[in-house]
Formats: C-alpha cells, sequence, structure tokens
C-alpha cells in the first residue's frame, strides 16, 4: 500500500474511528448480535492505527531458539514492519536486533540465515558484534572528541522474552511480562511442549512464506474458525474419508467430534476438540499406514509414563489452534504447525509457516510428522489453498463495505454456558481485544 | 519386462515430446490422460524455497506427494469444491533447455527450465518459473515419469501464493 493512501477521505471517520457513532465492533446483549464494520478490513488509516495500537503494544512473536541454535547463529525476519535480526550471540544470549546500521541505516545482514562472528554494513564498513556492540568503524580518527562510539551499537528491541523457547519481542517498553500477557495460553503453549519427552521442541526446516491478498485479521478469525470446515474444506474430508477415517458428524454436530472454543484472557482463544483426524502424536489414523501403528503405540506409552493417563490423552487426543493476540497461531492439530503474518496493506498479509516437531523423533517419526502436515497445511496443502481463496473472496466482497458495513459474528451467543468450536464465541475474544486496544490508543 | 530396458537407448527429442505431451495436458487439465504418464510409484515434490535441495524426510517442503496422496490431489483437483482451482487457472508452462542428465538402470534423470504463467479471474498474474528435476523410467508401455521434482527460483512463494495446481 502506498503511503500516499493514509489520509485519503474516509467516508465516516475524521479519525475518529471508535467514536460514537461510528464504532467498528458492535455488541448488543440484548438483541444478541456481534458486528464488525468492514472498514476495518479496507481503511489504510484503521491499518495504520493498528501499527501504533497494536503491533507496537503487544507482544509479538520473532521466532523460536530452536532456529538459533549456537552461538553465531541468526535469522533475519521482518518484525511487525521492521527489519530484525533474530540470533544467539558470541556467549550464548538470544537476541533481537535491529537489522539498521547507526551510521546512515543499511541493513547490516542481508542473508536469510547463517552463522557469523560479525554483522557487516557494506555502505562504510562498519561492523557490530553478534551481540549489537560495535565493533569498527573505518577511519575512526575522524569523529569529534567526544563523540559516543560506545553508544553506536546496533540496537536491540525494547523488550525480549520467551515462553518455553517460543521468543516474542515488544516495542513497548513499559508493556507487561510476556508471562502475564500470555494468560491462559500458557497452558495451551504447554500441550505442545509436553509432545517432547524432554520439553523441547524444535522447528523444522523449511519454511513456507506466501502472501494472501486479504486483510491480515481475517487469517485470525480463518485460524480458529471451525464453521467454515465442512464448506471450505470438504475435499480434504474426501480424501480423509477415502483414506479410511471416519468423517461422519456426530449426532446433533457439524463435524465429527463436538469441540469447543475458549476464551483464554488477553484476546488470546483457542479451539479445543477431540481429535478425529490422526496425530503424529500418538494417534494413528490409516494414512500412516499400518507399519505406523506399533511405533504410535510406543510414543503413547511413553507419554502415559511421563504424563499420566489424563494428560497423555490431553496431549494426544485433542487437537487445538491457538491464537496468540495479535497474530501468532499455533495450530497442534494434523500436524503442529507455527505461523505468524503481518499486514503488508488493508487487503495484503504475508504468511509465514513453520513445522514444529519433538527433538527427540526419530528419522520415521519426523517424516511421518510432515507427511502429516501436508495433509492439511500449508501453500500446497489440501485445505490451506481453499482457505486463501475464502480470505480473498472475503476481501474482494469488502469492496462493497459502504453498501454492506456488517459482518456478522453472533453463533452461540445465546449460549453462556458453552461455545463450540463452530461457534464464534472465541473469534469475538479476539474482536473484543482488538477494539479495546483501538480505543485506547492516543 | 517384456523387453531389455535401455535408458541410452532414450534420445532428448523423446524426453522432450514426453515433457512437451505432459505439459499440454496439465494446461488443458486432462488430469486422468496426465495420470497414465506417471509409473505407479511416481511421486512429486515441491521443495521449498529456502531449501531447494532438502530431502523431503527431514524438511517442511511445499508438496511431497507419494503416488496416493498424488492420486488424491487430481480427485480433489477435478472437484468442483477445489476452490483455489474453480474454476481452473489458465495455465501455459514453456519448457527449455531439456537435457539428459544421467541414467541408472531402467531409469534417466532429466533436468528442464520451466515458465509457468498462471490467469485467474479478479486475480493478478501470476508466473511460476524454476527447474524441474525428473527421473523417467523406461517400461514396456513406453517411456514414464517415475518422480518429478518442480524447484522454483523465487525467494519465497510470496506472490504466487498458493501452489493450488500442479506445477
Amino acid at each position: 500500500m502506498e503511503r500516499a493512501d493514509i489520509g485519503a477521505p474516509e467516508p465516516h471517520g475524521n479519525g475518529h474511528l471508535n467514536g460514537a457513532d461510528s464504532r467498528l465492533v458492535v455488541e448488543d446483549g440484548e438483541n444478541l448480535t456481534f458486528q464488525v464494520n468492514r472498514k476495518v478490513f479496507v481503511s489504510p488509516d484503521v491499518l495504520e492505527a493498528e501499527h501504533r495500537a497494536i503491533f507496537d503494544k503487544c507482544w509479538i512473536y520473532v521466532g523460536h531458539a530452536s532456529e538459533v541454535k549456537n552461538p553465531g547463529d541468526f535469522r533475519t525476519r521482518p518484525v511487525a514492519g521492521r527489519p530484525v535480526i533474530f540470533c544467539r550471540d558470541r556467549k550464548g544470549e538470544v537476541r533481537a536486533l535491529l537489522n539498521s546500521c547507526r551510521h546512515r541505516g543499511a541493513i547490516v545482514c542481508r542473508e536469510r540465515e547463517g552463522n557469523t562472528r560479525q554483522f557487516y554494513c557494506i555502505y562504510h564498513g562498519w561492523t557490530y558484534n553478534t551481540d549489537g556492540s560495535l565493533k569498527g568503524i573505518p577511519g575512526d580518527d575522524a569523529y569529534p572528541p567526544g563523540w559516543d562510539r560506545q553508544g553506536k551499537g546496533l540496537v536491540p528491541v525494547p523488550r525480549l522474552e520467551h515462553y518455553k523457547d517460543f521468543y516474542f519481542l515488544n516495542f513497548d517498553a513499559d508493556a507487561v511480562p510476556l508471562e502475564t500477557y500470555l494468560a491462559g495460553a500458557k497452558d495451551y503453549i504447554d500441550l505442545v511442549v509436553d509432545q517432547s519427552p524432554s520439553g523441547r521442541m524444535e522447528i523444522i526446516s523449511g519454511v513456507q512464506e506466501y502472501d494472501i491478498k486479504a486483510n491480515w485479521k481475517l487469517l485470525v478469525e480463518n485460524s480458529v474458525d471451525d464453521y467454515h470446515l465442512v464448506t471450505t474444506h470438504s475435499t480434504w474430508l474426501n480424501y480423509m474419508r477415502n483414506s479410511g477415517v471416519n468423517i461422519t458428524p456426530a449426532k446433533g454436530h457439524m463435524l465429527p467430534t463436538k469441540g469447543f472454543g475458549k476464551d483464554l484472557g488477553n484476546g488470546h482463544l483457542t479451539t479445543d476438540n477431540p481429535n478425529y483426524r490422526g496425530r503424529p502424536v500418538a494417534r494413528w489414523i490409516s494414512v500412516y499406514g499400518e507399519e505406523a501403528k506399533a511405533d504410535i503405540d510406543a510414543i503413547r506409552k511413553e507419554l502415559v509414563e511421563r504424563l499420566g493417563e489424563a494428560r497423555a490423552a490431553r496431549v494426544a487426543d485433542t487437537n487445538r489452534n491457538l491464537c496468540i493476540f495479535p497474530n501468532l497461531v499455533i495450530n497442534d492439530g494434523s500436524s503442529v504447525t507455527v505461523r505468524n503474518f503481518f499486514p503488508i496493506g488493508p487487503d495484503h498479509m504475508r504468511v509465514t509457516a513453520w513445522a514444529l516437531g519433538p527433538v527427540e523423533e526419530t528419522e520415521a517419526q519426523r517424516a511421518r510428522r510432515l507427511h502429516a502436515f501436508l495433509t492439511f497445511y500449508g501453500p500446497g496443502g489440501f485445505a490451506t489453498p481453499d482457505d486463501v481463496t475464502a480470505l480473498e473472496l472475503a476481501q474482494q466482497g469488502f469492496a462493497a463495505w459502504r453498501e454492506v458495513p456488517w459482518s456478522d459474528l453472533s453463533r452461540g451467543l445465546g449460549n453462556s454456558q458453552e461455545q463450540l468450536a463452530t461457534d464464534e464465541g472465541h473469534i469475538r475474544v479476539f474482536w473484543r481485544k482488538w477494539s479495546e486496544l483501538m480505543e485506547a490508543r492516543p | 519386462m517384456t523387453k531389455a530396458a535401455d535408458p541410452g537407448a532414450v534420445t532428448r527429442a523423446e524426453v522432450e515430446d514426453l515433457l512437451y505431451h505432459e505439459a499440454e495436458l496439465l494446461d488443458s487439465w486432462r488430469l486422468d490422460d496426465w495420470m497414465t504418464l506417471l509409473t505407479d510409484d511416481c511421486s512429486y515434490y515441491v521443495p521449498p524455497n529456502d531449501k531447494p535441495d532438502a530431502d523431503h524426510r527431514f524438511t517442511l517442503f511445499t508438496i511431497a506427494d507419494d503416488i496416493v496422496r498424488l492420486r488424491e490431489r487430481v480427485i480433489r483437483l477435478k472437484d468442483p469444491n477445489c476452490h483455489a482451482e474453480y474454476p481452473p487457472s489458465h495455465t501455459r508452462r514453456l519448457i527449455t533447455n531439456v537435457r539428459i542428465t544421467g541414467s541408472d538402470g531402467d531409469t534417466i534423470s532429466v533436468s528442464a527450465n520451466f515458465a509457468i504463467f498462471r490467469h485467474r479471474r479478479n486475480e493478478p498474474p501470476r508466473q511460476f518459473v524454476g527447474r524441474y528435476r525428473h527421473r523417467l523410467r523406461q517400461t514396456p508401455d513406453g517411456l514414464k515419469i517415475a518422480e518429478r521434482r518442480a524447484i522454483l527460483d523465487a525467494e519465497e512463494l510470496g506472490p504466487m501464493g498458493s501452489v493450488s495446481f500442479l506445477l
């Protein structure tokens, strides 16, 4: 999106995006309706406000410790619009440094990933250590006396913290600690990490980076929306059925099992579903082949011995699509995928998706996990491309937002007891937090 | 085997004929006919953009189909509920620089460059550029594709979006 678009006249807003007569998220407790104004998906002003109120204030996922195993390892990636070096310094500490030379701005690390002793600016030759400190300046005798040489290291992000090896940064130095922020989402990260006997998961090599021509918030909704599964993903369900998986809907439900949508606090949410689609951790389906049965029995035995029957069943027999506000999704379903996504424009996002697995996996187990991943997930999977299409069709429809201004998220509003995963109660959790932060912005 | 396999007897012209014929079948969405060009243990790979030479057993690919999943993929692609490819994309593939790069028993290795242009209504034109690394096998029914690998040149899928059709 061109910067010039920002500041274009808005039909209703006048800059007061959440003013009394132009509220963007409208919840009506009496009539049991929950509506989101489609302006939030098309407006450059809203996007700019999101950058300041959300991406500059929330804990944003930057990477996993396993991606920078050794001192000197680095990954470069955009995070909330900034070029970031995610690295482990020579002393072993994980860092997130802003990838911009203190002299005149050029990025000092161009490779996607690697191992290095220093970061080097090709423009004038300034060099930096892997902890960000300044290492050398060619011809530095030309700088005046008292010039702050020591203060010219790469700028670290204001805050960097991790929970069980998932690293998040925060551009707000005054933000609450990460663990406080994560609230109930920690329990669901634990369920993922408990797959590993040592509690150590790793990002598997190979990254999927693809664009969707749709607003980033649509992927939050889509990632946890079980209502769409039967229609959007009927060809995937057919594939499962053809492979011998029972996909008959449970009595009175849209899906083979009755699952729930949950509010985890602070805008985080998850689905929580009894599994029917197989899981590389201890839930065999015919897609894996007969020869995998004994191996999966052994994985399950280890889980039960380590965690007890109940916890093992929780880890092995449920799948959960977890959304950590605002833009990290961990789907622990047919396999485990970690993905985040950032807006490029109101109608454009870039998705980055990885596979996650226990570090102890054997070659056969790892191969099975990756095979299971591709049955559903990713730009070449049997399901994700249809999600991409659904989101892009929605974005196309939003061109009529002035005449058709409201999206409806009222499913399940009458049920105070439980919210099904096919309801929209958990999606409303996201929107309430979004609305709260957008209204609180300065 | 009714006749001795002799990969050394295969000419580049025969390989080109097969690849051009395959391209025509794929571009015209004659997918059942396309399946007849494959051995019944054929596999199909699209490696991830950041690890083009990796092994699908240890690395997350974009696509890594064995023949079972490849057959399911074709079932999906022919289904009107394959939303990403309904209506089917207009694709046009240009294949050049075809070479036979090696042989092993009844199998030959083939490399080629491809440029695939994809058009859909309401979407920008997309281009998929890269190289094929196929293994072809001499069978009693002629030369067939035993493994097809489409390696994309781009650093990331980015504007290509999904790889929802057959590369």
